[in-house]
């Protein structure tokens, strides 16, 4: 580990988007006028109030996942990662320089949706903004990671790309957006019980409901912030120095 | 400056696998320190795959690599050595300057080293621009300028002068001997003969055997002939009526 070659990554990587103004655009805009869409789409100030914060579960971590898988796959490809597997960068100073990197992205991302979901488009917020942009970081922080360690089983861009819908719709379909989890069949339930964005979901709708910081928010967070440190090790696991 | 004892590198009974044939068939050999070893041999020959050896990122089946006394690969050895990949390894959404700058950083190297390499390739007037948007010579040159940074003991350069005119190759032979003079070890990966008259020694690889390992004069005197190239055929030759 290494503060500075950290830090190094984590503004290159950021480099790497400003030269980048369409994607930087679609990465802030996508989410924001989705979030449009929805309002008017179900136009029941109540209904948008529960699936209001349902999306912003969503956004961080598909847009994460997507944007980090395809980045490193990129690496991979062009040889930038072999050439820095063979100097002095840890794996987890080029892990923490990506979760750096894109939580930045990720936080300003929440923060012009929150904006406009509270002043425009009306969203009731009974807790607190900040509980709200730390589990998108959070669960921003888990799409990347995510991203990261099955980036390593993508060949090509076109591969990496195909894993979106495989990793993220089901989890996107269990996570409660559809239908409440609790009157799925119990075997959807279960399912959807293994599935990180369950609980990042749940947190964004304990928040919006309440202003406490409850019992399953507190337990929401963990979950979110365990399963993001488990991928970060799973993702490490498949940098490797030495290939075949 | 640097421990002068023993050889840059030493290889010994080195057998590598690759998609599941083996391609490199047991090499042993040794490179001295302070001079540029041209590695030459026809497409496919495994010339790549002794390099990646050689900086510590294939996986190898069997045999010994050691490098300025450590086993290739070691922690110890990530700042001393500078590589450049076969295909630029360099990130085509920064800037050549930004990227020089990333990878100083990685390494530690001083503020003014990316502008001293930049100069060194010849890239000055191209060093706002991004990878994306140079030639394919510039784009060589600028992976090339990446493992000049710092002051790596070894420099092993996997083809760097393919596609460059005949004024720019001669700059960078240039540069390679002045730094050979300083008491740099380089390894040299090429194709095309006329370079090899250039190298202080050769190493010729046919089907992942070595074929010769001699200096040029010493090439020209056993094949009883002037060019290289004819010298080089007159090997293969010779060593197809061994086998006969
Ligand atoms: N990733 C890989 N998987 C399987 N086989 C490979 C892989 N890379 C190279 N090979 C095979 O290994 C052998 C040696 O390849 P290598 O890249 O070392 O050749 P080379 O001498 O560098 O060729 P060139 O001059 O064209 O760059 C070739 O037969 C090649 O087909
Ligand atoms: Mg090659």
């Amino acid at each position: 580990m290494n503060l500075a070659i950290t830090l190094a990554t984590a503004g290159r990587i950021l480099a790497q988007l400003r030269h980048d103004r369409r994607t930087l655009a679609l990465l802030v805009g996508v989410p924001s006028v989705l979030m449009i869409l929805l309002r008017y789409v179900i136009d029941d100030p109540a209904a948008f109030n529960r699936l209001g914060p349902t999306l912003l579960g969503i956004f961080p971590f598909v847009v994460m996942f997507m944007v980090t898988s395809i980045t490193t796959q990129r690496e991979r490809a062009t040889g930038t990662l072999e050439r820095l597997m063979a100097g002095p960068l840890g794996k987890f100073d080029l892990l923490l320089g990506y979760a750096i990197a894109f939580g930045v992205v990720a936080a300003a991302q929440v923060t012009v949706v929150l904006a406009l979901s509270l002043t425009w488009l009306g969203l009731d917020l009974a807790g607190s903004v900040w509980t709200l942009v730390l589990v998108a970081v959070l669960d921003s922080l888990l799409g990347m990671a995510l991203g990261l360690f099955f980036s390593a089983f993508a060949r090509t861009e076109f591969q990496a790309v195909q894993f979106m819908p495989a990793v993220v719709l089901p989890q996107s379909l269990l996570c409660g957006l559809i239908v409440p989890r609790d009157t799925m069949a119990t075997w959807l339930e279960w399912l959807s019980d293994v599935m990180p964005l369950s609980y990042a979901v749940e947190a964004m709708q304990e928040t919006a409901r309440t202003g406490d910081f409850t019992g399953v928010l507190t337990r929401d967070v963990l979950v979110v912030g365990g399963c993001t440190v488990l991928s970060l090790v799973l993702g490490a696991a498949t940098l490797r120095r030495r290939t075949p | 400056m640097m421990n002068l004892s023993g050889p840059a590198i030493a290889v010994r009974d080195l057998r590598v696998s690759r998609g599941g044939t083996e391609v490199l068939h047991g090499l042993t050999f040794e490179v001295p320190r302070g001079q540029v070893t041209g590695l030459l041999g026809p497409s496919g020959c495994g010339k790549t795959t002794l390099i990646r050896a050689i900086v510590g990122v294939q996986i190898v089946a069997s045999g010994e690599v050691t490098v300025l006394g450590e086993p290739a690969g070691s922690p110890a050895l990530r700042r001393k050595i500078g590589y450049s990949t076969q295909s630029a390894a360099i990130y085509r959404d920064l800037t050549v300057l930004e990227n020089l700058r990333y990878f100083a950083a990685v390494l530690g190297a001083a503020k003014g080293d990316a502008e001293r390499v930049i100069e060194e390739v010849g890239l000055t007037g191209a060093r706002k621009q991004l990878g994306g948007a140079l030639s394919g010579g510039q784009l060589s040159r600028a992976s090339l300028a990446v493992a000049l940074l710092g002051s790596p003991e070894l420099l092993v350069l996997d083809e760097p002068t393919v596609g460059l005119d005949p004024v720019l190759r001669q700059d960078l032979w240039r540069l390679f001997q002045s730094l050979a003079e300083r008491g740099v070890t380089l390894i040299v990966s090429s194709h095309v003969m006329d370079e090899a008259a250039r190298c202080h020694r050769l190493i010729m690889l046919r089907d992942g055997e070595i074929l010769a390992d001699d200096s040029p004069e010493g090439l020209r005197e056993h094949a009883g002939t002037t060019d290289l190239e004819e010298a080089f055929l007159r090997l293969i030759e010779e060593k197809a009526e061994r086998v006969r």
